[in-house]
């Protein structure tokens, strides 16, 4: 009885995710038409003939109302096609399959090295609070958020790529790379990543673990004779999960969503960088594409984190 | 080291002196003694009841004992020697090993102490785990035998559950579990009984002796009630503003108390209350009225049917989650009844508060349990007093200042209050200047919510003496929810009982209180704890007679 109650938490948020994503994807495909000019003229050029143009228009179905074009999109989205780039004529699935693979290889990388080092240094400032290694590490965390990106991006290519040359400047990756190799391509990116998202992830693990260590329940583990990190990993973290979760999953989506810069500066070939070649082409159908893709990640990233706070929390998964 | 009596000391504490930095807003720190040259010894297997008001420093004598300062509290003079040692000279690893071991604490509120993360057999066996007194399988085979002990409800499957799944009173006792688990010397009890309903108590307490007495631990036994601690202590010591006024065995100290202090505390509540005869027409009528919250979904109120009378106090008084507050939302009109009706001077009151007069809200004021939440703590008392002149009476300037100072007057509080901010009052003034304000409405009718709950007794009475008082002079009616039944006496002339969301009792105060009761009545009057040694056994004998009788 109690898992069925779980059970139907969990559904209410999944359906929620979901809804959220049709109504993202209308406003998407809203926002691209408020967009001026068409897309029929912007294949054409300024040169092209009124009966060019009509001819194009009616072969695209771009007369049909907004609704229809709506629907036939998203049609088409659930049948796993995403239409075709007006700048080159290739179909959008297929080449954006391996841009979302390198984006999330590169995400996964960072995450891998920021969000355990930023649980752990939240701890390690907790254990150490007010003190000396607290404040260090407190002001690098403080010092590497307020530094922008690209400047975090373009320091680590000075002094690794141009003066130690031990990386690529250009993180260019093949299908044909080993693994080794591709891990090499992206550590410049994935360094500069982890800076970013690091702070905010430490700071709130930090803050979170704090908040729970006013509980009553902590005195009660200080008196059991408790040593201060049993205390933090037993008794505070696991109450603390739900919170740092949110964080992580915040900045996990970050990693996906946000890496356009990092993406640019690295010549990574990635999802950023496709979006932002093709937004300077004014291609439309590729723009609502990754545009849905982010707000995808968005979307699922935050559900995951509300699920886990819902298992992580005893009084739901154990009813009186 | 044996004293004089033969039997082996277990703690000695010698000229402790505690002291706290205070960082009041507006001041420079400074530092403030909290607990002042308190030495006592205490042998194997007694227990101690350490006494007194808010602030007289018991918890944090307790507390040192493990050699643990809440907040910013330091022990800064004196010896503190457990088993030998002054464990003042241990450093962090030493004293972690004599917490949890050596001494455990029990905590007043069990459900905030537990980490509601974690299953309660986890929770009761770490300490001895983690100190090393015994594997998983011995600590657990002895938690389950000391739930039975303290008569929990399935003793082999309760360790299973989590924290909120089982009662506060059960709690309480698997705390107590806990802190004998680990076989330590010294239990630290910090007023285990103070936050559960008195029916609910005495079986709490009950339990907590007997455990005491059958595995031979020596305890420190803190609370501010004394007719509680006469039931478990072989000796108490009375402290006021953390020195101590009287140490001695428990039935001198309740029987022949020799400082003028403890007296005080020992005739508390002993107002004499004569009841005033029902007037014909009653003031406040409540009929047959019904309420739930949840939209009708959670019934808290069930045909309750009250009146009270001009210038008298009808005193209602139940356990939590009796629907004794629920009854007085529904009267202000913050909970509009499912059924029934509430009238005032014959007329009916609309259900809702924002269909109600200005005169219909002035009427009837209130006064809350909590005086702290329950104002503006950057407004001062002038301010807070004079809103309601304001606001009922349109006074403003000089006439304003005039009248609160007229009701400080009455609230037995000198004007120079007038200029103060509530942080700079004490507990019983901050509700006096609560008094005031609802005063200043001239209402006819004054609900109180456990204004005295939260207050310590001598205070307690302070506040009583002055509604009583305030009732002969301005011929206000009082609505007074309590669970405490010292109160009840003190200040009713009828008495409602309330009992899951009924009034199983009613009536004037002497029929009330005059056998023979209901079952209820006679349950909750004969769990209120008596200032006399030796209470408990009997009250506790009593129920088992009347059970085995059944």
């Amino acid at each position: 009885m109690g898992s069925s109650r779980i059970l139907i938490l969990i559904a209410q948020r999944i359906a929620m995710g979901v809804l959220l994503l049709f109504a993202v994807s209308a406003l998407i495909f809203a926002g691209t038409q408020i967009l001026p000019g068409d897309v029929a003229q912007s294949i054409l050029g300024q040169a092209a003939t009124p009966q060019a143009l009509a001819n194009l228009r009616e072969e695209l179905g771009l007369n049909d109302p907004a609704i229809v074009r709506y629907f036939r999109w998203l049609g088409g989205v659930l049948t796993g096609d995403l239409g075709t780039a007006l700048s080159n004529g290739r179909d959008i699935a297929s080449s954006l399959e391996d841009r979302l693979g390198n984006t999330l290889f590169l995400a996964a990388i960072a995450a891998i090295v920021s969000v355990p080092l930023a649980i752990l240094l939240g701890l390690l400032a907790v254990r150490y609070r007010n003190g000396a290694i607290d404040k260090i590490i407190s002001g690098l965390a403080l010092a590497s958020t307020s530094l922008p990106e690209f400047f975090i991006g373009y320091v680590l290519m000075l002094f690794f790529a141009v003066k130690l040359q031990w990386f690529p400047s250009v993180s260019t990756v093949y299908d044909t790379m080993s693994f080794v190799e591709k891990l090499r391509a992206v550590a410049l990116p994935a360094t500069a990543l982890t800076f970013v998202v690091l702070a905010h992830m430490m700071r709130m693990t930090r803050a979170a673990i704090l908040n729970v260590m006013q509980s009553a329940y902590i005195e009660t583990a200080e008196l059991k004779g408790l040593s201060p990190f049993q205390i933090i990993r037993r008794h505070a973290f696991p109450n603390a999960v739900a919170p740092i979760v949110n964080v992580v999953m915040l900045n996990l989506a970050y990693l996906v969503v946000g890496v356009v810069v990092i993406e640019v500066i690295f010549v990574y070939p990635g999802l950023g960088q496709y979006l932002v070649d093709h937004v300077t082409k004014r291609d439309v159908p590729v723009v609502q594409a990754v545009g849905l893709i982010f707000a995808a990640v968005y979307i699922g990233l935050n559900m995951i984190a509300d699920i886990v706070a819902i298992l992580a929390n005893p009084r739901l998964r154990n009813p009186r | 080291m044996p004293d004089a009596g033969g039997t082996e000391t277990l703690l000695d504490i010698r000229d402790l002196r505690i002291e706290a930095t205070v960082y009041a807003p507006g001041e420079d720190p400074r530092d403030v003694v909290i607990v002042d040259g308190i030495s006592f010894k205490l042998a194997k297997g007694r227990v101690l009841g350490l006494i007194g008001e808010s602030g007289a420093g018991k918890s944090t004598i307790g507390l040192s004992s493990m050699g643990y300062g809440r907040g910013g509290v330091r022990i800064t003079g004196g010896e503190i020697i457990v088993n030998g040692r002054d464990i003042r000279k241990l450093g962090p690893r030493g004293l972690r090993k004599l917490r949890g071991s050596e001494v455990c604490y029990v905590a007043q509120s069990a459900a905030a102490a537990f980490n509601p993360a974690h299953k309660l057999m986890d929770q009761v066996v770490e300490a001895a785990l983690r100190h090393g007194t015994a594997n998983r399988r011995e600590a657990e085979a002895r938690a389950v035998e000391l739930f039975r002990k303290l008569s929990l409800p399935n003793p082999e499957t309760i360790g299973k559950r989590y924290p909120h799944q089982v009662s506060g009173g059960q709690l309480q006792r698997v705390m107590t579990a806990m802190a004998l688990c680990s076989k330590p010397d010294l239990i630290v009890f910090d007023e285990p009984t103070t936050a559960l309903d008195v029916t609910t108590q005495i079986d709490v307490l009950a339990a907590i002796k007997d455990a005491i007495a059958d595995t031979h631990v020596a305890a420190l036994y803190i609370t501010h009630d004394l007719a509680v601690v006469a039931q478990v202590s072989d000796e108490i010591m009375v402290l006021r503003h953390g020195k101590m006024i009287e140490h001695g065995e428990t039935r001198q100290i309740i029987e022949a108390p020799r400082k003028d202090y403890t007296k005080a505390l020992v005739s508390v509540r002993s107002i004499e209350h004569e009841e005033k005869k029902p007037a014909t027409q009653p003031i406040l009528r409540v009929e047959d009225v019904t309420a739930a919250y949840g939209g009708g979904v959670v019934r808290v109120l069930q045909d309750v049917s009250v009146d009270i009378f001009p210038g008298q106090t009808l005193a209602v008084v139940g356990e939590s989650g009796s629907g004794k507050s629920t009854l007085a939302r529904v009267i202000t009109g913050l909970l509009p009844p499912l059924e029934g009706t509430v009238s005032f001077e014959g007329r009916p009151l609309p259900p809702r508060l924002a269909n109600r007069t200005k005169d219909d809200l002035r009427e009837l004021q209130m006064i809350y349990q909590m005086a702290d939440v329950a104002m503006n703590p950057r407004q001062t008392v002038k301010t807070i007093i004079g809103r309601p002149l304001e606001f009922y009476f349109g006074m403003r300037g000089a006439e304003r200042d005039r009248r609160v100072a007229e009701l400080l007057e009455e609230i037995e509080m000198g004007k120079g209050f007038a200029d103060r901010y509530p942080a700079e009052l004490s507990g019983g003034q901050k509700q006096r200047v609560c008094i005031a304000r609802a005063l200043a409405a001239k209402p006819k009718l004054i609900i109180c919510d456990e204004v005295t709950s939260a207050l310590d007794p001598l205070v307690a009475d302070g506040i009583l003496k002055l509604l009583l008082d305030l009732q002969k002079r301005e011929d206000v009616a009082y609505l007074f929810i309590t669970h405490d039944l010292a109160t009840v006496r003190a200040i009713a002339d009828s008495i409602a009982v309330m009992y899951q969301g009924k009034v199983v009792r009613y009536g004037t105060k002497t029929e009330v209180l005059t056998p023979p009761y209901d079952d209820y009545t006679e349950l909750l009057l004969s769990s209120v704890p008596e200032m006399e040694v030796g209470w408990l056994e009997k009250a506790i004998a009593g129920r088992r007679m009347e059970a085995a009788g059944n």
